[in-house]
């Protein structure tokens, strides 16, 4: 097997919808051996799912032409691997698609879909929600499921010296465990590195938010440039320990402080931070600062992975209907109140569950915290749910009514519906999940 | 000496399904101890006893000088299906430092 003295993973994407050009500036400046790019959330993989059903071509990312036409071309000057996740739905359409923008481009390359994840039609409605503690045929319509695939899923993909791997569904931190396990020869048994890989990838997966992004508070933690904010890189050494920095002219801040906050960020028990590779033990993780944006990340520690993979289940759950409409200057509160009265009187016997929040106000807290002033404006949110699609508008219809039946002064109204689709998560025994590999090449 | 838990410390948000996650990481490290000792479960229940309906949850993480609160039956039923405007609770972390400490005094 061979070894490299280190190897360095930059995350160029922490979300779907994110940026495109910290990217292009890894891609460009990092000097990386690996860009990951993390595109995938619980929700878009349901909704790639069910564009993928009304068009077999589709189901991957939306941005993901976007995305590999700016990159291809540094990827291939600078021979950087890419790993990512935005296959979605669809892996072997999104390789299909990158050939096709190779070929526009006249690079020659080599893409591996990573698939297998997809485990709609092993379920069969009765399995329990370890949400609900119920079937999940009783949540509604089932119309995706898709199993957590860990790093020996990626490992053959990446044995296929393929420039691109593309994903479905795997585990965030598997994104960055696998690579790191194909260079440095680690055995996926040894459970104390991969934790420690797994430490690496957790900090990394969502790009800006470890370069101080998501953590910026002018009044307290002040972060340089956020404009220009650059994503992160990771150094990787044989030993499991990681150095997290950026390239140099571009903004953010990397610090003690955004490194911790990034490393407890939607962990449900730092003991046992569980992935499909390791039990990984964030507790006994240490960190330093070793230069202006450049932490050191020593320790983590591991125990064996889970028997089973977590799946996530996509089921349509009806249609939320919205109304907004505001009011401002003296009394605005009051009118507000007033106007949100109203309409729970008039809808409450068809939407039980209606919402009326008060945005400049108590919109997001209710009033046990918030302070007991006069604000300026305020804007009536009105929210509820419906089975179908009228149903749901009925809401918006009643908030624009507001416009002549009053209170005074009710401006700006807006009206949405929205399919909701809900999620539910089922463990599955893992030996039950085959992932395979599918190459396609150009010029090869 | 009363102030708002914002002046000593930060915190960010997380969310699995229905359950939020609150990081509380002092900006000094030498606060970790007063933080430790002064925000309890007890204070964080009483604190969001509006908003947070389950079990709350304490891990102390003394190598970074972090606690880590865990709150299940916190986010309206989660990000997916929930009403509320911010289904994800992200702006809850700031909820967590409108808290009221009474500090001991400095001599």
């Amino acid at each position: 097997m061979k070894q490299r003295d280190k190897v360095r993973i930059g995350c160029g994407a922490g979300f779907s919808g994110d940026r495109l050009e910290p990217a292009v500036i890894l891609a460009e400046k990092g000097d990386l051996d690996y860009l990951v790019l993390e595109c995938l959330a619980e929700r878009t993989i349901a909704l790639a799912q069910k564009r993928k059903a009304t068009d077999p071509a589709q189901g991957y990312d939306p941005l993901l032409e976007r995305r590999i036409t700016l990159l291809l071309p540094l990827l291939k000057k600078n021979k950087i691997r890419l790993i990512t996740n935005m296959g979605a739905a669809n892996p072997v359409a999104a390789a299909g698609k990158i050939i096709e923008i190779a070929k526009r481009q006249g690079i020659s390359i080599k893409v591996a879909a990573v698939t297998g994840d997809d485990v709609l039609k092993s379920i069969s409605g009765d399995e329990i929600a370890m949400e609900t503690g119920k079937p999940i045929s009783e949540s509604g319509q089932v119309i995706s499921a898709n199993a957590y695939l860990g790093a020996d899923a990626i490992l053959p993909a990446l044995e296929t010296g393929a420039d691109i791997i593309i994903t479905g569904r795997v585990a965030d931190p598997s994104l960055f465990v696998a690579p790191l396990v194909h260079e440095f020869g680690w055995s996926l048994d040894d459970v104390d590195i991969i934790a420690k890989a797994t430490v690496t990838g957790h900090l990394m997966e969502c790009a800006g938010q470890i370069t101080g992004g998501y953590f910026a508070d002018p009044v307290k933690k002040p972060i340089e440039n956020m404009s220009t904010l650059g994503h992160p890189f990771a150094d990787v050494w044989p030993d499991g320990s990681a150095t997290i920095s950026k390239v140099n002219e571009t903004g953010g801040n990397i610090t003690l402080a955004t490194v911790k906050e990034q490393l407890l960020y939607e962990v449900t028990n730092p003991h046992q931070y569980l992935t499909p590779d390791v039990s990984a033990d964030f507790t006994t993780v240490f960190l330093k600062q070793d230069g202006k944006n450049r932490i050191k990340v020593t320790g983590g520690s591991g125990n064996k992975k889970p028997s089973t993979l977590k799946v996530s289940i996509g089921y349509k759950a009806g249609f939320t209907g919205e109304g907004e409409i505001t009011y401002a200057g003296a009394g605005a509160r009051e009118r507000a109140h007033l106007a949100g009265e109203i309409i729970q009187q008039r809808l409450k016997s068809q939407f039980p569950d209606l919402r009326t929040d008060y945005i400049g106000h108590t919109s997001v807290h209710p009033s046990s915290l918030a302070n007991d002033c006069q604000p300026y404006e305020v804007r009536l949110r009105v929210a509820g749910k419906g089975a179908t699609a009228d149903q749901a508008a009925i809401i918006g219809e009643e908030v624009e009514a507001l416009y002549t039946n009053g209170p005074a002064g009710g401006g700006g109204v807006r009206k949405y519906v929205n399919e909701v689709i809900g999620i539910v998560s089922v463990l599955i025994d893992r030996n039950k999940i085959k992932p395979s590999v599918i190459v396609k090449s150009y010029g090869h | 000496m009363g102030i708002k838990l914002y002046e000593i410390a930060h915190s960010r948000a997380g969310d699995k399904g229905n359950t939020l996650i609150l990081s509380l990481i002092p900006y000094e490290e030498k606060d970790y101890e007063l933080l430790r000792n002064l925000i309890t479960v007890d204070k964080v229940k009483e604190h969001f006893k509006e908003i947070i309906h389950g079990e709350i949850v304490r891990y102390e993480l003394p190598n970074i000088s972090a606690l880590q609160f865990v709150c299940l039956q916190a986010l309206a039923g989660g990000v997916t299906t929930s009403l509320v405007m911010d289904t994800h609770g992200k702006t809850l972390s700031y909820a967590l430092l409108e808290m009221n400490l009474e500090l001991p005094e400095i001599t």
